[in-house]
């Protein structure tokens, strides 16, 4: 009988110390993965060169496109300064204001980041609170949260943000636009997002609740959030991590979807998607720098995040070690 | 709304491959949508001539806007103050009753209702009276020389119709249900209605039994709107589409140099202006608590300067605007030429604001439409930044025809600064004087009915109740100097932009007929 009982004290101890060495071990294994995709590497330098860029937006953009005062419109439509008739201060041209389109692109693509950003955080959190909650609680909880995502998964997301758009605008009115449109956008997108996070989380929720230590932790008189949010958690984030990384480009591309329909930011703060609405009216008279040039910043962002994000999910996924 | 108009323009664009209509049907875009189908509820150009497809007026205008019998056959003026106006007999209703002098009647309270965006069509003290079935009186209280000028687009509705329908009471242009008016037609006009869904597609057939003599040969027009401007050009390039307006500025070459379509360009007649909140005791859109600054003249003339006219002109309009002194065109007012814009002078007008106590400038929000004139936005923007010079912070809000109209007209004058365009109905300054400087009232019913910012000048008002009077033409001018010297130029009630050039994109395969006040009228059109 001592030797079960031994066994039950010694195990815990290798247990304890495992995460550790096996987070070092796994960090290098990451490192070496990391570094012998080249295509990985690069989509990481471009996003971060794209994100670091936008996020300094103010100290390495020559101008601020925000600030009308600025602007000339007698400087309006000035081809980039490589194209004949370009003017040295504007590397890539400007826009039908007189805007630089190079300082209205890092601009533009710091207000689509930080929309991104905010509006996956907000998906990602609720997704999270929710899958925890429905999976820990289960029975009617879990079936009336679950339908509603069902019901949210059978409309596309960006309906789902028009019509979150269209009721806030309709509540607080369309003259606080300028005001408002920010948070708004954070908001749709955040609530056309969170079904995917509940959904992952819930089912690995629900797997690991079951499990030993969670059991044991509940014996032991651990209150239930302390348990999700201490135990469960760390160990369902895993893909949650990796829908991170792709909603990001999904949102940063709903963000310039609704702008390019108009509903998102207005042009006098331009996203992405408004820099690519305004320049689509130019597209076929000649001034194709407006178009193009926030077209392919975000084709660029989008497609190298998308890279990064496969990897992640490659490397973190053990069955494809 | 927007998404869907995008989605159909998309989707208008991508159908290159649609098979080629019956070669008489007739298809056309314009950028803006045609929401109401009740006559009276908005006084707009493109509007009032899709009206005119199934409805009817008194009068009309032919081509070179010169006033036609409609459905009054002549019009004698028996006394100053009586008119009388002999109707056509035989003229049926599309849904087949006959047209008669209680429809007339009838029309005439009715455009005149609240409700109405037209009520200035007719004199608010004029009285209708039916002398037989065909014969209408009409009794003044003071003579009025132009009463008819604007009958051309008071279209005549039927009163049976009306009562049964419950579409007695005109359709309000922030009316968020549509009245049976506003989703159905039944006039007199060369056209019937055959669908209407607002925003998407309307479609109209001949009208068989039609008094007059076709001068179209189609046998059924299409009309979508595309807000997109790119999109709407291809839809023409690609032969989508026979006829579409505005063609943008920046498309003008392109659709010149491609085989299948032109441009048809003219001078229009309509202004393109700025106006202010001149009546509110404080701005609803500002950051100035406690008073309203516009009702300062220095800061209104601090904005007019503040505006670089030419580089809108040359930057945003590519040369085709023409910058005004006036809120009416040269064309109408023979003495335009001696009036002066005021200079565009950024010191002038911060100089202006440090007097009038706004030496940091302030904030104001901006309503502007993004589908109705010519670059409209694009001017909206900026004006913004020129503004923005002058250390005045504009918030801008652009959007669709439907709801800037909704918020700006009456009776809600939802505005503190806009960008509207305006042709006077009547081709002539008594109606800038009535509807843009008249002084309103709180519902703005009747005089000043289109003066959104509530300018007024009770001596603008007896000047224009002379120049209405005076037949000498050179008398009548120069009232209508002296208003516009007080109301303009020592008052800056507004500031006026330009007059935008006419850019229709017209398929080489149709014949339409171009007047100069922008009205498309389809019943003119012929197609191969």
């Amino acid at each position: 009988m001592s030797t079960p009982a031994t066994k039950g004290i010694v195990e815990p101890a290798p247990a304890a110390a495992a995460p550790k060495a096996r987070w070092r071990w796994r960090d290098s294994d990451i490192l070496a993965s990391f570094l012998s995709s080249k295509v990985t590497v690069l989509s990481a330098i471009v996003s971060v060169l794209l994100i670091g860029g936008s996020l300094l937006a103010p100290l390495v953009a020559p101008t601020n496109p925000f600030d009308p005062a600025t602007v000339d419109l007698m400087d309006s439509l000035m081809p980039p300064r490589w194209v004949e008739g370009g003017d040295p201060r504007f590397l890539l041209g400007t826009d039908n204001q007189g805007r630089d389109l190079y300082s209205a692109i890092l601009y533009g693509m710091r207000v689509s980041l930080i929309i991104g950003l905010a509006g996956v955080a907000i998906a990602a959190v609720l997704g999270i609170g929710l899958g925890l909650f429905a999976g820990w609680v289960g029975g009617r909880v879990d079936a009336f949260v679950m339908r509603v995502a069902d019901v949210q998964l059978t409309f596309p997301a960006i309906l789902i943000a028009l019509l979150i758009d269209g009721v806030v605008h309709g509540i607080v009115g369309n003259a606080q636009r300028e005001n408002t449109a920010f948070a708004v956008l954070i908001l749709s997108i955040g609530l056309s997002f969170w079904v995917q996070y509940a959904r992952t989380v819930r089912g690995s929720t629900m797997v690991e609740k079951n499990k030993d230590y969670v059991q044991a932790a509940r014996l032991i008189g651990i209150p239930a959030p302390l348990i999700l949010l201490k135990h469960v958690l760390p160990n369902v984030i895993g893909p949650v991590l990796v829908i991170l990384t792709i909603n990001i480009a999904l949102a940063v591309i709903t963000e310039a979807t609704l702008s390019f329909l108009g509903v998102g930011l207005p042009p006098t703060q331009p996203s992405l998607g408004t820099l690519i609405r305004i320049g689509n009216d130019f597209l076929f008279s000649g001034e194709w720098w407006i178009v193009a040039f926030p077209g392919l910043t975000l084709a660029a962002f989008v497609l190298a995040v998308n890279l990064v994000g496969d990897w992640l999910r490659d490397a973190l996924n053990p069955k494809l070690r | 709304m927007t998404f869907r108009k995008t989605i159909l323009a998309v989707a208008a664009a991508v159908a290159l491959f649609a098979v080629p209509a019956s070669a008489k049907t007739f298809r056309f875009a314009f950028q803006g949508d045609y929401k109401s189908l009740d006559p009276y509820t908005l006084n707009e150009t493109f509007t009032l001539a899709m009206h005119g497809a199934a409805y009817e007026g008194l009068t009309k205008r032919g081509p070179k806007l010169e006033i036609i019998p409609g459905l009054a056959e002549r019009w004698e003026i028996v006394e100053p103050t009586r008119w009388r106006f002999f109707l056509r007999k035989g003229v049926k209703f599309h849904n087949g009753e006959d047209f008669v002098a209680d429809d007339v009647v009838f029309s005439a309270d009715r455009v005149r209702a609240t409700g109405s965006n037209m009520t200035t069509r007719i004199p608010s003290d004029a009285k209708f009276v039916k002398v037989d079935d065909h014969t209408v009186d009409v009794i003044l209280t003071k003579p009025n020389p132009i009463l008819h000028y604007e009958w051309d687009t008071w279209y005549i509705m039927s009163k049976k119709w009306a009562e049964a329908n419950n579409a007695v009471a005109p359709t309000p242009p922030s009316a968020t249900t549509p009245g049976y008016a506003a989703i159905n037609a039944n006039g007199t006009g060369p056209f019937k209605l055959d669908s209407h869904q607002a925003g998407v597609k309307t479609v109209w057939k001949p009208n068989a039994a039609w008094w007059g003599k076709p001068e179209h040969n189609l046998t059924e027009v299409i009309f979508t709107p595309i807000a997109s401007d790119a999109t709407r050009v291809a839809a023409l390039l690609s032969g989508e589409i026979d006829w579409m307006e505005p063609v943008p500025v920046q498309d003008i070459a392109r659709v010149n140099a491609s085989p299948n379509a032109s441009v048809m360009t003219g001078p229009e007649l309509r202004t393109i202006f700025l106006g202010f909140d001149q009546r509110n005791a404080e701005l609803k859109y500002s950051n100035v608590k406690g008073k309203n600054p516009f009702k300062d003249v220095r800061v209104r003339k601090a904005f007019y300067q503040s505006i670089d006219v030419n580089a809108i002109k040359d930057r945003v309009m590519r040369g085709l605007a023409t910058p005004s002194a006036l809120m009416i065109s040269p064309l109408l007012f023979s003495r335009s030429g001696e009036f002066q814009r005021f200079p565009y002078d950024v010191e002038a007008a911060k100089k202006l604001l440090a007097e009038a106590g706004y030496p940091n400038g302030f904030e104001v929000g901006m309503d502007c439409p993004n589908d109705r004139y010519v670059a409209d936005e694009a001017i909206c923007q900026a004006v913004v930044g020129m503004l923005a010079r002058s250390g005045i912070k504009v918030n801008l809000n652009a959007q669709p025809k439907a709801q800037y109209f909704a918020k700006v007209l009456a009776p809600k004058f939802d505005t503190s600064f806009y960008l509207l365009g305006w042709t006077p109905g009547s081709f002539d300054s008594w109606n800038i004087l009535q509807n843009m400087y008249g002084c309103r009232t709180d519902e703005g019913k009747g005089r000043g009915e289109s003066n959104l910012g509530g300018y007024c000048n009770p001596e603008v008002d007896a000047l224009a109740d002379q120049v209405l009077a005076e037949n000498d033409a050179k008398k009548r001018d120069e009232l209508i100097f002296k208003a516009y010297d007080i109301a303009q130029n020592k008052e800056v009630g507004y500031i006026p932009l330009h007059q935008q050039a006419l850019a229709w994109g017209v398929s080489k395969k149709v014949k339409v007929v171009q007047r100069a006040d922008n009205q498309f009228l389809f019943y003119w059109a012929n197609k191969e």
